[in-house]
């Protein structure tokens, strides 16, 4: 499908999404707390099929952090990324682990590098990181520390 | 960290960080009922060197030869996907030298890659000699890459443009030589581990994954393909020269550690085909666009993919206007391919948890970036 | 002139120094001891990232290390006498390290090879999880430098700790002559 179809299509399934212009692919930008059921449709639905999850990341703006997903669908090759804002004091969005298998790791790893809270994921822990720094998100701009960096 | 079993009668057993099966230093801690395998939960984070922090500080010409160490076997290949990256960003149109330069070296480079998985994996269901035989191979590449490059394991020769220097004069005697050579002991290959009973009662339904689920674990490469998916970067979203190319995508349906296993041996045989196709026409020209001294991305993100000897690598670039990122993310191959271990591995034996490991090819510091 | 009564009448000329070790016989034997050690150290296994593929190049057949004793890679350091640290050391794995290290019988050699195990290498600045250096964790005997280091240097630095086992102590001889140092 092109983009002008997909963006017809997403706003039947989610008024509230707005588009940005001007990335490699289509950018669909939604509120944190509209994610899950948004999620399910966009795997489930026959015109759309989007079963392969291929980046989970999250980056921070000093002022909020924005969640990342990189969706593709193996049988019609179409591309979407969908990106949402969260608070920076209180971070949470649901896990969509059920949904995509691979997200499991990747959002462990979100959860220790900025400290995102999965709400309902099986197995939320440190993956990379030794014992003892959680709390501590060395991916945060914010991130200092003394002893172990030594600053160019 | 310990996890203590939920069932009565249940051992909790570590494989690592140090054993010589693991490839590298990976934290498995299994529970087993007897023999059988009931949960595999791996333990990253043992190489875990912070490189998207690192990177942050790094110009847009220093971060590629970070890239190279961390999947040290496809390091050309890391390297040829961060300057895409970056070259999409400022839009550098790349002479066709430099591409098929590009071209010659990726292969060569998934080559080498695979010779030395099947040394490793044969050493870990227990044979020897093809160690042995492998790294003689490999040795050849090798050469020829020093030669170019300058070293033989972490190369950093792609830039934002094209490539560092041009190739050296003896280069293309020398892989018409080693092509010459290598047809043969691929054959060699073959009969001494493919046909063997021992190894095929070994990797034959063992490590079963369906091709739904490899989907939705996100597996790719040679990993994914053997179970079915279709996910070769350079046919779907080819870059450099691969549209232009002819060679065949290998898919098998078995989705068992011999599929895997086939799945790599008849690669070699398409990548040496590509060498073949292109050594002999390589155009004359520039091997590198001109550029400004220190780059600057406009405002935005970028994507790119390539295809490692592993699967996909992606580069993901968020710049703000500097010298340097603002975010990088490495989407790397490995950690998706290493999640879809536990479902492998439930109900089969301690001994086929060796093999399974085996065929999907792991580098740890690919996964612990 | 007759040296006859001399002998009989002045003692020794010169000092007599009680050696721990016994005199000079013995000092022959630990030199056939320290010639045999040297030429037949098992090393443990323990790669952790890129200069583990060049220690692998080494123990295959182009630059095969087996010719200078080095014949078996054990995977337990139980048996094992010297450990090549191929890699970088991270703050998760230095715990690993040193329970290995302690693990090994005496007497043991520590070899860092590559940029990383030698002092952080290209994670120096800016990392928050690298160990700036394997000595910050075990001994060191040798130091490799490169990134990775050829075959090559790895053969030559074996050699450099052959030369050093022959020529002096190990470290538990030295701790029974000065007891108040301590390795």
């Amino acid at each position: 499908m092109t983009n002008e179809d997909l963006k017809i299509k997403l706003s039947e399934l989610l008024p509230a999404v707005t588009f940005e212009e001007g990335g490699q692919w289509l950018n669909v930008n939604i509120e944190s707390t509209d994610w899950l059921p948004f999620a399910k449709q966009l795997r489930n639905s026959p015109a759309l099929n989007f079963d392969y999850l291929f980046c989970l990341t999250c980056v921070d703006w000093k002022t909020h952090l924005t969640m990342v997903y990189h969706l593709e669908s193996t049988t019609y090759r179409h591309t979407i990324v969908v990106k949402s804002k969260l608070d920076r004091n209180k971070p949470e969005i649901e896990t969509v682990s059920l949904i995509w298998r691979t997200a499991d790791f990747h959002e462990r790893e979100v959860y220790e590098l900025f400290g995102v809270k999965f709400l309902n994921h099986p197995d939320l822990r440190l993956l990379i990181l030794p014992d003892g720094w959680e709390g501590k998100n060395p991916l945060r701009k914010d991130f200092e520390d003394p002893v172990n960096m030594i600053k160019l | 960290m310990t996890s203590s079993p939920d069932v009565e009668g249940d051992l909790v057993i570590n494989i690592g960080p140090q054993h010589p099966a693991t490839h590298g230093v990976l934290h498995l801690v299994i529970t087993l009922n007897g023999e059988t395998i009931k949960k595999v939960d791996p333990h990253l984070g043992y190489i875990h060197r912070s490189i998207e922090k690192m990177c942050e500080s790094l110009s847009f010409r220093q971060f590629i030869y970070v890239t190279s160490k961390m999947d040290y076997l496809s390091s050309h290949i890391n390297n040829h996907g961060c300057a895409l990256c970056v070259e999409k960003g400022l839009q550098i149109e790349v002479p066709a030298r430099a591409q098929v330069i590009r071209v010659l070296m990726d292969e060569l480079t998934r080559l080498a890659s695979h010779q030395l998985w099947w040394g490793a994996m044969a050493m870990d269901v227990g044979a020897l000699t093809p160690f042995f035989l492998a790294f003689r191979e490999r040795e050849m590449i090798n050469d020829i890459m020093e030669e170019t490059c300058g070293t033989r394991l972490t190369m950093n020769y792609m830039v934002p443009g094209g490539v560092m220097a041009d190739v050296h004069p003896n280069f293309q005697r020398r892989v018409n030589e080693f092509i010459k050579h290598f047809k043969n002991k691929i054959d060699e290959y073959d009969e001494l581990v493919t046909g063997n009973v021992i190894f095929q009662n070994r990797t034959k339904d063992v490590g079963y994954i369906s091709k739904e689920d490899a989907i939705s674990y996100g597996m790719t490469g040679p990993s994914a393909r053997a179970s079915g998916v279709q996910c070769d970067i350079r046919k779907l979203y080819p870059y450099g020269l691969y549209d232009k190319l002819q060679f065949d995508e290998i898919i098998e349906t078995e989705g068992d550690s011999f599929a895997r296993y086939m799945v790599r041996m008849k690669e070699m045989r398409q990548s040496l085909s590509i060498v073949e196709q292109l050594i002999d026409n390589i155009p004359e020209g520039d091997f590198q666009a001109k550029t400004k001294a220190v780059l600057k991305l406009p405002k935005g993100e970028f994507y790119s993919r390539v295809e490692t000897a592993r699967g996909e690598f992606g580069v993901y670039i968020v710049s703000e206007g500097g010298t340097t990122p603002y975010r990088i993310k490495f989407r790397s191959p490995g950690f998706s391919n290493l999640s879809a271990l536990d479902h492998m591995a439930r109900g089969s034996k301690i001994g086929d948890l060796v093999a399974m490991m085996g065929t999907l090819d792991l580098v740890i510091p690919d996964i612990d970036r | 002139m007759d040296v006859k009564p001399d002998i009989q009448n002045n003692p020794f000329p010169g000092e007599v120094h009680p050696s721990p070790t016994g005199g000079v016989l013995v000092t022959a034997i630990d030199d056939v001891i320290n010639w045999a050690r040297s030429n037949s150290l098992w090393q443990l296994v323990f790669g952790t990232s890129c200069c583990a593929i060049e220690m692998m190049s080494t123990a295959s057949a182009k630059y095969d290390w087996s010719r200078f004793g080095f014949e078996v890679a054990r995977a337990t350091p139980r048996q094992a006498d010297v450990i090549i640290i191929a890699g970088t050391i991270v703050n998760k794995m230095a715990p690993v390290l040193k329970r290995l290290y302690d693990q090994m019988a005496d007497p043991k050699y520590v070899i860092a090879m590559g940029a990383c195990a030698t002092s952080g290498g290209p994670f120096f600045y800016n990392t928050y999880s690298v160990v700036k250096g394997a000595d910050h964790v075990i001994p060191v005997d040798v130091y490799i430098a490169g990134c990775p280091p050829r075959p090559e240097a790895l053969l030559h630095s074996l050699i450099c700790l052959q030369k050093k086992i022959r020529a002096g102590l190990t470290r538990e001889q030295i701790r029974m002559e000065k007891p108040e140092q301590s390795f």
